[in-house]
């Protein structure tokens, strides 16, 4: 179906369930309990997942598939942010034309990059790449001024000369939208002591993700998907079959820019303002985090990783000393203050220590990421008869 | 004149002379081996061939066309396919994965980018690879990890990979090395049923007299980077000259 | 020329610390044959080893001083440092004053054991896969490092000085007979440069002259063929990881005087000395040190007034620039080896 194997085409209906459920299945808390905390289903936080989701499906047709380690991507999704901003301030708040032009840009620059990064492999490319990030930001950040607003960034205002629509009646500054379909604009829902938040943007953010998504999956099931483990595996061969393998490698490098592009517009779509951070390094650290994390070369692997620290980065560091006592309450004194001191530095402003950690146990332990680790799991349980049947046979990248 | 001519080949490394004043043809349709010992500038010739070092002086044409300066990838879209003394296949790959790529570089050229289509849908190429698999009792393997097959299948693979590409000209580097007798007889058959079933040119680099002697039509002996002499099997078997170059490599 | 003579000062305590740092990182790469991302955190943890002793030094307890009393009447609480009582009160206060310089005795042993440490229990297992999966698991460990440290240390950057008698500034210019107040240098920064020079050239002479570096140097280029002498080169490499370790360390605990030590310092800093280990050339030694020099002086000319006026930002951009080209250009570095990472 829609070109898909049966098996794929599951995989995508379970990701177009998940995304289209994920204000029920993200609020499984009902309001005001103590658990109401672990409650991640607000549109700004969904948002954010399926953002960086689609930042890190793309990164992971370049690394996922080629093995070329790039640490330098948010550059392309800053000027991917940059391009969507410009559109919006000069043409129209609709997000349309500005996510296609964050998409055209972002690819044109990762085109200028990869073609220089290209020129070398291994080390040397993830130190060019990030090279050419770190001067785009600190470019960003001082003489690109004009173009990027320097520190501050770039906001939408009144002032903005939008050419194509009127300044919104009784002044205000105008929303990003579709077709006048604001992205802010939510609906809720109460059910008992549960509240669910349906958010325009969320929707719309979900949406492109999904499209992001299916098309990775083509592109992994392709020929040229296939040549690209190719050229992961064996470079020499693949010279000895008379294949070139740059414009491959240059063509991967710049769809997963453009993918990049594509999230960074979103962002812009999203909450209308944007600044140079975006594009420092540890923004690129953080995509390959995601990807490995996850699982790079599989196909749900990065979305699961992106969804899993940006859980972390919201909801986990918010949990402080107080309520960790809390939690501990039932024990003896002296073992919940004990509880308490080892556990705080994990969680709440530690959480980039967990994160750390479980990033060495995924590269030490599981170089196959979450996925693997999932499908670890179900081959203990199942086996028998399902994990003999799927060893014999190829288990290509899911 | 032959589908490969090397004309005063002259390649030097530092002070050391690795290749001097080679002249070489090989005939169409034949097995033609080069031998010679240790040092002998062997691997230094096929490397010149395949487009990976570049001769100081002389010249290297295939079927007429020059093959210096050209990328390796160009030069096995012109005919020429190599098999490495370690098997070099994409060993992340499943076996039929394998023996589809050359098919698609064959239909394709070096670049064209399918990124949309299924591989399931390529019909024909799947068929192809199928066919070239079971020719080479490869295909109950079709599934599994390149990887996980053993050195002798490794290397049907990788033959069958260069095959699939029609060549009209194979290159071996000691393509038996390191090889347990079995898998060695098994490649020579091999390698003997390619011959008598395509209009195929062979060049082998060899160690093994057993297999140079039971492949080759015309011998080419190289020693200290030119070559001595050249003739048939039966002629090179008791030359003096070859003696000579061996025993002195022994002594 | 004054300008340019403090310019070329002014480049050299960065490019010190790039030197030391990229020095460390290519004792790394060419022994172990390891892309080190963990190598800022030693650099990192290095400053902290001052900060940890200095307040090691400046731990104190309460007197209440009846002789004295405060603006509210009350006898005056004093903070008596434990050093004091045990060196008196005169030398506690030169220990406490150059508790920085004396850190170097504290950081090479912690430092070297931190380096071991690592070694043995992580980077070992990284010898056989490839570089992308090195990259990745050093990089979670300055991650886990840097998170340590902000655990312990906070977020905030920690002001250490140096001692008193280098608080000031000398007159560099008057001294090679410029006009007076021309060229003003820090004396901190020019020990920061004598000591680099001095570690440099200490590990150099020690790859030098010592059988030790000597089997070392020999595993470098070829580690093979030292392994069939019945050597045991792991060994000697867990140990000249250490060193490395040590390197960076002592660069970080120089450096805090200069640059207030935070947790993330060890990240600026490796990003920048990774460009110059390319830039120097994958595994050279020199090519480490050369690099990081040039590329410091080179920040530090782009910095210039009359420069940024023509050409706004490129003291920013400079290093990444240089090192795009040189990349493009000569793709072995400055100094490089053939077949160091290459396909």
């Amino acid at each position: 179906m829609l070109g898909l194997t049966k098996k794929d085409f599951s995989l995508l209906m379970l990701v177009v369930a998940l995304t289209m459920l994920a204000p029920f299945i993200l609020n499984p808390f009902p309001e005001g309990s103590a658990m109401a905390q672990f409650n991640a289903g607000y549109p700004d936080l969904m948002q954010r997942f399926v953002i960086f989701g689609i930042f890190a499906i793309g990164f992971n047709i370049l690394f996922g598939l080629t093995g070329y380690l790039s640490f330098g991507h948010a550059a392309f999704l800053g000027v991917g942010s940059y391009a969507a901003i410009w559109m919006m301030k000069l043409l129209t708040t609709n997000i349309i034309p500005a996510m296609v032009l964050a998409v055209i840009i972002a690819g044109l620059f990762s085109l200028i990059v990869g073609y220089i990064s290209l020129r070398r492999s291994g080390i040397y490319f993830s130190i060019l790449t990030l090279a050419f990030a770190q001067m785009s930001f600190a470019m960003a950040y001082s003489v690109l001024t004009p173009l990027t607003g320097g520190e501050t960034g770039l906001q939408l205002r009144n002032t903005d000369a939008r050419i194509l629509e009127s300044a919104p009646d009784g002044g205000g500054i105008s929303r990003a939208n579709l077709f006048g379909l604001e992205m802010t604009s939510s609906y809720e829902l109460t059910l008992g002591a549960w509240e669910f938040t349906f958010n325009v943007g969320y929707y719309i953010a979900a949406i492109v993700m999904l499209l992001a998504f299916y098309l990775s999956i083509r592109i992994f099931r392709s020929p040229f998907g296939m040549m690209l483990r190719a050229i992961k595996s064996n470079n020499t061969r693949m010279n000895y079959t008379g294949l070139n393998a740059k414009p491959y490698t240059l063509a991967a490098f710049v769809i997963s820019g453009m993918y990049a592009g594509l999230a960074g517009g979103l962002m812009v779509a999203m909450d209308t303002q944007v600044g140079p951070e975006r594009m420092f390094w540890t923004a690129s650290g953080e995509v390959v985090l995601m990807t490995i994390l996850g699982g790079a070369g599989t196909l749900i692997g990065p979305v699961l990783g992106a969804g899993m620290i940006k859980y972390m980065e919201n909801i986990i560091s918010k949990i402080n000393e107080t309520i960790l006592h809390q939690w501990f309450a039932f024990m003896p004194d002296g073992i919940e203050d004990l509880m308490v001191t080892m556990v705080y530095p994990f969680i709440g402003k530690g959480w980039h220590l967990t994160l750390g950690l479980i990033f060495m146990g995924v590269v030490i332990f599981l170089p196959g990421g979450l996925v693997e680790g999932g499908q670890r799991i179900a081959r203990l349980f199942g086996k028998g008869k399902a994990a003999d049947a799927k060893d014999t046979q190829s288990t290509p990248a899911e | 004149m032959g589908i490969l001519e090397v004309k005063n080949v002259n390649k030097r490394f530092g002070g050391l002379q690795a290749l001097g004043d080679v002249n070489l043809s090989v005939a169409e349709n034949t097995v033609h081996a080069i031998i010679g010992p240790n040092g002998a500038g062997k691997s230094t010739l096929l490397n010149v061939l395949v487009g990976k070092l570049i001769p100081d002086t002389g010249s290297v044409s295939f079927e007429g066309q020059s093959v210096l300066g050209r990328k390796p990838y160009e030069i096995n879209q012109m005919g020429i396919s190599r098999v490495f003394q370690t098997p070099e296949i994409f060993s992340d790959l499943t076996v039929l994965e394998n023996m589809m790529i050359p098919i698609f570089a064959k239909r394709d050229g070096a670049f064209r980018m399918h990124a949309i289509e299924a591989v399931g849908s390529e019909k024909s190429v799947i068929e192809q690879a199928e066919h070239m698999l079971e020719s080479l009792n490869l295909a109950d393997a079709r599934h599994d990890h390149a990887a996980a097959m053993s050195r002798g299948n490794k290397r049907r693979l990788e033959i069958g990979m260069c095959l699939a590409q029609e060549p009209r000209l194979l290159l071996l580097d000691e393509p038996t090395a390191g090889m347990a007798r079995a898998d060695t007889n098994n490649t020579i058959d091999l390698l003997k049923q390619i011959k008598d079933e395509r209009d195929i040119t062979i060049a082998i680099i060899e160690h093994d007299m057993h297999v140079v002697f039971s492949l080759a039509e015309r011998i080419t002996v190289l020693a200290q980077g030119s070559p001595l002499v050249e003739d048939t099997p039966e002629n090179i078997k008791g030359h003096p000259k070859v003696r000579e170059a061996y025993l002195g490599e022994s002594a | 020329m004054d300008a340019i003579l403090l310019q070329i000062l002014n480049g050299l305590d960065k490019g010190s610390a790039y030197a030391l740092i990229a020095l460390g990182l290519t004792l790394i790469f060419g022994t172990l044959g390891v892309v080190n991302f963990a190598h800022g955190a030693l650099f990192m943890i290095g400053a902290f080893c001052a900060v940890t002793l200095s307040r090691i030094f400046s731990m104190s307890y309460t007197v209440i001083d009846e002789t004295q009393t405060d603006f509210l009447g009350n006898p005056l609480k004093v903070d008596v440092p434990y050093i004091y009582d045990i060196f008196g009160q005169a030398a506690g206060e030169a220990i406490i004053d150059w508790s920085v310089p004396l850190s170097i005795l504290f950081a090479i042993p912690v430092m070297i054991l931190i380096g071991v440490i690592m070694e043995r229990g992580l980077i070992k297992h990284f010898y056989k896969r490839p570089h992308a999966d090195q990259i990745l698991v050093t990089f979670g460990l300055a991650i886990v490092l840097q998170e340590i440290i902000k655990y312990f240390y906070g977020a905030n950057p920690i002001p250490t000085p140096a001692p008193a008698a280098f608080a000031g500034s000398f007159d560099f210019g008057a001294l090679v007979g410029f006009d007076p107040q021309t060229i003003i240098y820090p004396y901190w920064r020019l020990v920061y440069f004598g000591f680099a020079a001095l570690i440099i050239g200490a590990v150099f002479a020690f790859l030098q002259f010592t059988t030790f570096g000597m089997v070392v140097r020999a595993g470098m280029a070829d580690r093979e063929t030292v392994g069939l002498l019945g050597i045991n080169i792991d060994k000697r490499f867990t140990i000249m990881f250490g060193i490395a370790a040590a390197v960076a360390g002592l660069a970080g605990v120089m450096y805090t005087p200069i640059n207030s030590p935070n947790y993330h310092m060890g990240m600026d800093f490796l990003v920048l000395s990774f460009v110059v280990v390319v830039v120097g050339g994958m595994g050279s030694l020199p090519g480490a040190v050369l690099a990081g020099f040039l590329l410091g002086i080179l920040e530090s000319f782009a910095s210039m007034a009359i420069v940024l006026e023509t050409l706004p930002g490129l003291n920013q951009i400079i290093i990444y620039l240089v090192a795009i080209i040189i990349l493009l250009t000569r793709p072995r570095g400055l100094m490089g080896r053939k077949g160091v990472m290459e396909e």
